[in-house]
């Protein structure tokens, strides 16, 4: 057997700079030189920020030159979530800021909805617009028929607005297009959820299973270097994943798994453990209900019913398991972050809780541990309105394990057609590109050529905002203080993020656009403070800082009030569940007709020349947000297909070919994609990074680069339980003929 | 003084943050770079081993770069590290053509750009930005001639590599595998 080698540069690399793509040295070009004539050493100035280009929100300090120009960000050394250093689009945030294809002016549609064309509007006009038509659809079919969409740090002032009208329906796609499935498994078997920032104590391991997590290519920074301490400390990771991800190619054991049968690995290995006594025996007996009923449930799933199922050899699923075994209670199969993926991944994610708790690994070293948050007052506000109908009127029965509204039900509310219990006829959308973010591109769309109102807020011209009747530019991080981050790590912490710069152009920070809204709508009795640094100094003052004292330190850690990041030795724990135990057996689960313990079901597989579409992060990029950021375009402009070896000769398709993805709906990519003929996954499915092929011109770097995964998932493959979007039923072939003309780069 | 970097391809993760926190720091233009990420990877699925590098000027000891430089533009600094004087550099391009690591790129101002280990900060008592920035901590620097420095015990204690020795160049960035 040959031997393939690859070899490519992941950046762009100096001496090749004689080959660079024009398009690479014309945006330099155009963007401002953060520190051209001040040099390197001047007499800086920094001030503190928590950084907004992802959810992780690690604090750092921005640096400026003497002429007062934002010049690097760099980690607060001080903080939990980055111990001083930067992931590379929090070091590249500064490409947010400069920016020049930033959104600059209020927008107001001046034509049919979608063809994009817009009058630039005062701020006073747009906010009295859009409060205006909240107003009217309020009279006409009530506070429910306005739906807030939203993600990231602007959310608490817009959900407050939401709130005090009546309105339930706040949706964040994080929940129903990403984490939902796996907080609400967690909570159906722990009684609490995984959390943001995990708790993963991935530090002190001494085995990771990861299930489809790519650690390393998803950038969660804590995670990130807490593998790496960990790889030091030579813990074993093991990875399942039909790709050789990064975090694969650092584990003592790779699973190259046939996709859509982890639940059959899953509960092989719940077998394994079981019948062999791996698990934590004390632990179960002590903590945990249902083991009797699971023990006879996976009587049957043995490593060589798996075989069939999975590819994976039994013996590989044999010594994975004890390996496992060997290493409880410090053990983590991870939680995983973006779970939708075929529609049972609730239960998916319940193995994986199972798994947890029978090695004992919840509250213990080496496990996950018991975060810690900071408690952070806030100034009286009228109470809030019952919204007289909830998401779960719009189509009743619908998902009853949801414990947050679902994004999709929303969008399926707004379509007429569809008969909900109740219209949704306004949006008003927050820093989600919903274009690119919801699956079934063309029912979203359906969905707001029927709204009323569609209002969008945000820092770039993305697609979303091509379909709205307001947009209200906000500015970037880097330019507006924002809430304090409170988020649970080991030590309650806080968080201040100040602006750096004044908002360029004419756009204003998140808290001013909320409020002025607020007051259009007669609600400014729910921002007590004109002024958002008026109300971080007085909540930092209520727990003994203050905005001065924030300014130099960025960041405060607090002690835990009790020493329990960890059980105690024969801790009597209560539980958050029904039975105040770790439910093995989900009564609550059975009790809404499904099953109390997960089972397998296959999956549909692809068609004769059609493969998977599995996709994934870059380190680089953050879904669709950073695409045009002129730094971290700089270290990767476009996404790839990967391809396997085998399919593409098969295809007689070649490495760097632009080829069309076309998948089973006959949905063909809007721009042709490059391909990466790579070893490095099955030959069965194809992969791709998430977040390209963005067809809004106003973005000229990232405009027709790459292929935008989103398009191609055209078939949702729902969860029962609550509702989260699977989206990895979707199959593509490739369409080469196309491929010898012309491709603008 | 022997400055060298040890680079562990066990922990890089390929996320390229040494590639954008050294273009912050030393405002390299957008469109170019002074460090870069190499994937390698061999086998057949599903028998794979992939290694990552960040990689950058390799500050050789017997360094071809500086040897060829017609205007001596290409220097030896302190602790054997390659600099280019930017107001000596006549842009010719023969240090690029020797470089057998292809570290240098011609700066749109004219000169012949590389990695310079952060020699302004090292003098600030400051690590290399890519160093300082790195998530997985992947990236040693240090002093050679000093056997406590964390690039010396980190040699001594791993197995390591340097990239094409048949150059004879002598490099000082060593790969740990």
């Amino acid at each position: 057997m040959s031997s393939r080698r690859e070899f490519l540069r992941i950046s762009f690399i100096g001496a090749g700079a004689l080959a660079v793509a024009p398009g690479l040295i014309k945006a330099a070009a155009s963007v401002k030189d953060p520190s051209s004539a001040a040099g390197l050493r001047v007499d800086l100035t920094r001030t503190p920020t928590y950084c907004e280009v992802c959810f992780w929100k690690c604090a750092g300090w921005v640096y400026k030159t003497s002429e007062g120009k934002i010049w690097k960000i760099i980690g607060n050394t001080d903080d939990q979530h980055c111990n001083g250093r930067f992931c590379p689009r929090g070091t590249g945030g500064v490409g947010m800021y400069y920016d020049e294809e930033r959104l600059k002016r209020p927008l107001i549609r001046t034509s049919d909805r979608g063809r994009q064309q817009f009058r630039e509007a005062s701020w006073d006009e747009a906010l009295t617009l859009v409060a205006t038509r909240m107003k009217d659809i309020i009279s006409k079919n009530g506070p429910e028929s306005l739906a807030l969409f939203t993600h990231g740090s602007g959310s608490t002032y817009y959900t407050n607005i939401f709130k005090a009208l009546g309105s339930g329906n706040i949706a964040e796609p994080s929940y129903a297009q990403c984490r939902g499935p796996r907080d609400d498994a967690f909570f159906a078997t722990f009684g609490e959820e995984a959390y943001s920032p995990e708790i993963t104590d991935i530090r002190d391991t001494k085995c990771l299973v990861l299930i489809g997590s790519h650690i390393g290519e998803n950038m969660h920074n804590g995670q990130v270097q807490e593998m790496s301490e960990a790889i030091d400390k030579g813990a074993a990771i093991i990875t399942v994943d039909p790709r050789f991800s990064t975090a694969a190619a650092k584990s003592k054991f790779w699973l190259p798994i046939k996709p859509s049968t982890d639940i059959a690995l899953l509960l092989a290995w719940i077998h394994e453990i079981v019948y062999n006594g791996y698990y934590d025996k004390d632990y179960v007996e002590k903590y945990c209900s249902g083991f009797d009923k699971l023990k006879e449930h996976v009587k049957d799933f043995t490593p060589e019913w798996a075989y069939g199922i999975t590819t994976l050899k039994p013996d590989l699923i044999r010594k994975t398991a004890k390996e496992m075994g060997n290493a409880s209670p410090s053990v983590i199969v991870h939680p995983g972050r973006h779970v939708t993926w075929y529609g049972d991944d609730t239960q998916r994610v319940r193995a994986v809780a199972i798994l947890n708790a029978l090695l004992g690994s919840w509250g213990r070293r080496g496990g996950l541990y018991r975060p810690a948050k900071a408690t952070v007052p806030s100034a009286a506000i009228p109470k809030f309105k019952d919204p007289s109908k909830t998401w779960q009127d719009l189509f009743p029965g619908k998902y009853p394990i949801a414990t947050s509204p679902v994004t999709n039900v929303i969008i399926d509310a707004s379509i007429p057609d569809n008969k909900p219990g109740y219209p949704i006829k306004g949006w008003f959308v927050n820093g989600t590109n919903l274009s690119l973010t919801i699956p079934n591109q063309p029912n979203t769309i359906k969905a707001i050529q029927n709204l009323e109102l569609l209002v969008v807020v945000d820092t770039m011209p993305m697609e979303i905002t091509g379909w709205a009747d307001v947009v209200l530019p906000e500015c970037t991080y880097l330019e507006r203080y924002d809430t304090l981050r409170v988020s649970p790590h080991r030590r309650p912490s806080v968080a201040l993020r100040m602006p750096a710069a004044e908002p360029m152009y004419e756009t204003r920070p998140g808290y001013y656009i909320a409020r002025e809204l607020a007051v259009r709508l007669d609600l400014a009795e729910y921002f007590p403070f004109e002024k958002i640094e008026d109300m971080l100094d007085w909540q930092l003052k209520k727990i003994g800082s203050s905005l001065e004292e924030m300014k130099k330190t960025g960041v405060r850690n607090f002690e835990r009030d009790t020493d329990d990041l960890y059980f105690a030795e024969n801790e009597a724990v209560e539980f958050g569940t029904d039975s105040g135990k770790i439910e093995l057996y989900s009564a609550s689960f059975e009790q809404s007709g499904f099953d109390p313990m997960p089972k397998f079901v296959a999956h549909e597989e692809p068609a004769q020349g059609y493969y998977r579409l599995i996709y994934g992060r870059a380190p680089m990029h953050t879904f669709s947000r950073t695409s045009n950021n002129p730094n971290l375009t700089d270290l990767m402009h476009e996404n790839s297909v990967w391809i396997n070896p085998k399919t593409a000769k098969e295809w007689a398709i070649k490495n760097n070919q632009y080829i069309w993805l076309k998948n089973q709906d006959n949905v063909i990519s809007d721009f042709p994609v490059k391909v990466r003929v790579t070893e490095r996954i099955r030959w069965d499915s194809v992969y791709m990074v998430h977040g390209f092929g963005h067809n809004q011109k106003q973005m000229k770097r990232c405009f027709g680069k790459g292929a935008s995964d989103t398009q191609l998932i055209t078939k949702v493959l729902t969860d029962p339980l609550m509702g989260g979007t699977g989206m990895r039923g979707n199959f593509v072939t490739f369409i080469t003929d196309k491929a010898g003309t012309e491709v603008a780069l | 003084m022997r400055y060298a970097m040890a680079v562990d391809t066990k922990k890089c993760v390929g996320c390229s943050d040494c590639v954008v926190a050294c273009q912050t720091e030393n405002n390299v233009p957008i469109g170019y770079c002074r460090d870069w990420v190499v994937e390698t990877t061999d086998g057949t699925y599903p028998q794979l081993e992939m290694e990552l590098r960040s990689e950058r000027c390799n500050h050789c000891v017997n360094a071809p770069c500086v040897r060829c430089c017609p205007t001596g533009a290409s220097h030896f600094d302190e602790g054997g590290i390659v600099l280019v004087k930017q107001n000596k550099c006549i842009g010719c391009g023969a240090c690029i053509a020797s470089c057998p690591y292809d570290a240098r790129y011609p700066h749109p101002k004219g000169y012949v750009d590389k990695c310079t280990f952060c020699a302004h900060r090292l003098k600030e008592g400051m690590l290399p930005a890519c160093v300082s920035v790195c998530p997985t901590r992947c990236l040693y620097f240090g002093d050679l001639d000093d056997p406590s420095s964390s690039v010396s015990l980190v040699l001594k204690k791993r197995k390591h590599k340097v990239l094409i020795p048949e150059a004879g160049t002598n490099p000082q960035l060593y790969f740990l595998f």
